[in-house]
């Protein structure tokens, strides 16, 4: 299977940051991650929804600019929260306990709505 | 009058205490002038209080003291001394001879003399300090080099792979202390199709242990071939030993032959650990008499056999397990040691076993006593092959982004295994996140080194092996990161790889040779609920 290169979107949905994230989180996305969130934040949102919907590779690195991502968002006191991840991802994301700080959602409305609703 | 130092006749070493303690030795005097001999003060002599004491220039003409030193430094010409002292501890005496004018010394020059050893004493201690920390850094740089020496000498004569034996599983584990003791173990190819296998200990540390382990080594596979008899090869390999060995030391070793078609084990003992026998009746010894390697000649050594049966897994160990300590000076034990064979169902849950009871019963803060070797013998269970079946062997070159290759490749290779889609993805993860290792750590992503990938699996599972070329540093051990560090910025968001690939296997085995990293991934091609152990 040919590397699919990272790529990230942004757009805003009720008041919240959506990164839609694409293709694989390895090393080679780093800046594009970070870009995209500084983009998501601009407007200042008190949450960030990362979309995972179209990822279909992370490694260890990939964790490791979540877990960057994660930490910063934190810094500035905003809420990370995410979608779309398969069950492989998912249990990855238990595994490192990224989901203990990262709520992980079915998709995007529940994401966004438990957003709002906190 | 002038300070110049050619009006001081003699200058003595420098010294703490503990120096003068041992005599005063001549001084490394290449800018002054050296005409008096050196003078021993013994550190019980008066005149060291005396100095020690004083408040300055002292003049020996009118001093009276029992003391050996004082005559011996009139004797030497020596008129007027001026103590160094620093925080005080005399460090040092400036000695004058009499003046060039033959004048006594006046009291501007006592002043001068006594303000030039206020100066002097602290610069003198710091100078002392410096040579000393120096004198230490080069004793530690020597000993460092001699431990790298004794462990390449011993890792030189470990063997590079284990035997493979039809319808046998081998395993072995060595880690040396720090200090590197002489265990040692091999594997010796027999007429017939039989197989030598040794353990041993030599007694001692460090370079000597290393070299009689060598010697040891060498003999064992010259005669072993050629008489194959375990009782004849000890017999044999004692009586070459007796004359090489180095006083005070001597080799415990216990040499068996394997006839891996029968399942007869030929075992002789030279005074090594026994053997323990996990079998489907509980725990056996195999015990043999006889005297270590390399103290007395003429020594003979009784021979014995047992047959191994299907399911039947010997361990050979070496001191540093049974005889390992915990904080309250507690041995872990050979009852233990044999207590755990017994619970035993396969070779390298066994090692895995005693060694994890062992972190625990020692704790983490004690360093490792002496070197730990253990090496298992299984004989696979009636109806169970073992025999591995290779679903692919390929490189991969050390480049980033080629674990997504080795990943592909791997998936391809288990295609036909049946393996459930989580647990191929959780492999693929492993696989992907072990290469990433090998290319980045072991092949410090040099392209032209390989990462070398093979894929095999027998009736039970499926084993993706990969091998690096960074044999000379040591595989980390697996640790949970600390994800609230790495939040709070406390450590780098990094470090994830070894977790993830412990957590996305059943088995996850390694071994490191001279050249070499090899991760072994295993997965049961059947999730059971009773996984082993």
């Amino acid at each position: 299977m040919p590397a699919s290169e990272f790529g990230a979107e942004i757009r805003e949905h009720d008041g919240t940051g959506v990164i839609d994230l694409r293709g694989e989180i390895n090393l080679g996305a780093d800046q594009a991650l970070n870009a995209a969130y500084d983009a998501a934040v601009l407007g200042d949102p008190r949450t960030v929804v990362l979309n995972f919907a179209d990822v279909d590779y992370i490694n260890s690195t990939g964790i490791a600019l979540i877990v960057g991502l994660l930490a910063k968002a934190r810094k500035e006191h905003r809420t990370v929260r995410a979608f779309g991840l398969s069950e492989h991802y998912r249990q990855i994301f238990a595994i490192t306990r990224l989901s203990d700080f990262m709520g992980i959602y079915a998709d995007e409305d529940s994401a966004v709505t438990a957003t709002v609703s906190t | 009058m002038s300070a110049n130092p050619s009006r001081f006749r003699r200058i003595l070493r420098r010294g703490t205490p503990a120096r003068l303690a041992g005599g005063v030795q001549p001084e490394d005097t290449r800018s002054l002038p050296v005409e008096a001999p050196p003078v021993d003060i013994q550190p019980n002599d008066p005149l060291v209080g005396y100095f020690q004491s004083s408040t300055g220039a002292v003049d020996l003409g009118s001093l009276e003291l029992d003391s050996a030193a004082l005559e011996h430094l009139r004797e030497a010409g020596v008129q007027m001394v001026v103590p160094l002292v620093s925080q005080g501890d005399l460090i040092g005496l400036v000695n004058l001879g009499p003046r060039r004018s033959e004048q006594d010394y006046s009291a501007d020059d006592r002043k001068l003399l006594n303000d030039l050893a206020g100066h002097a004493a602290p610069a003198v201690r710091v100078a002392q300090l410096v040579r000393q920390q120096e004198a230490e850094v080069r004793e530690r740089e020597r000993m460092e080099q001699e431990l790298r020496v004794a462990q390449l000498i011993q890792q030189q004569f470990l063997p590079h792979e284990l035997p493979e034996l039809p319808g046998w599983h081998v395993s072995a584990y060595y880690k040396p202390a720090r200090a590197v003791g002489g265990d040692f173990y091999d594997f010796i190819e027999l007429p017939d199709g039989q197989v030598g296998i040794v353990v041993g200990d030599v007694t001692d540390k460090g370079v000597p242990a290393a070299l009689v382990m060598a010697t040891t080594h060498s003999i064992l596979r010259a005669e072993a071939p050629r008489l194959v008899a375990p009782s004849e090869v000890l017999t044999r390999v004692n009586e070459l030993l007796v004359d090489e060995m180095p006083a005070h030391m001597f080799v415990t070793c216990l040499y068996a032959v394997l006839n891996p078609a029968t399942g007869q084990l030929r075992y002789a003992n030279a005074g090594h650990n026994v053997p323990y026998v996990s079998t489907e009746d509980g725990v056996t010894e195999l015990r043999a008499t006889g005297m270590p390697l390399g103290l007395l000649p003429g020594m003979e050594y009784e021979e014995k056999q047992a047959t191994l049966a299907p399911g039947d897994t010997v361990l050979l160990h070496s001191d540093g397990l049974a005889e390992a300590h915990n904080g309250e000076r507690e041995m872990f034990g050979f009852p233990r040691v044999a207590a755990l064979t017994g619970e035993a169902t396969d070779g390298e849950v066994l090692i895995d076993r005693l060694l994890k009871e062992l972190a625990d019963f020692v704790g983490p803060d004690l360093e490792q006593e002496d070197d730990i070797t253990l090496v298992t013998l299984g004989r696979r269970p009636a109806g169970e092959a073992g025999q591995e079946r290779r679903l692919a062997a390929f490189e991969v070159a050390s480049e980033e982004g080629n674990e997504r290759l080795a990943i592909d490749q791997v998936a391809e290779a288990v295609a036909g295994l049946g393996l459930d889609g989580a647990r191929l993805e959780r492999l693929k993860t492993a696989v992907g996140e072990a290469t990433m290792n090998a290319i980045e750590h072991g092949n410090s992503n040099r392209p032209e080194l390989p990462v070398e990938i093979s894929v095999v699996a027998d009736r039970t599972d499926v084993k993706v092996r990969i091998t690096d070329q960074g044999g000379e540093r040591p595989l980390p051990e697996v640790e949970t990161p600390d994800i609230e560090a790495k939040l709070a910025g406390l450590q780098t968001p990094r470090g994830w790889g070894l977790f993830l690939i412990e957590n996305m296997v059943d088995e996850l085995r390694t071994a490191v040779d001279e050249h070499h990293h090899t991760i072994e991934l295993v997965m049961h091609l059947k999730e059971a609920p009773d996984a082993r152990i």
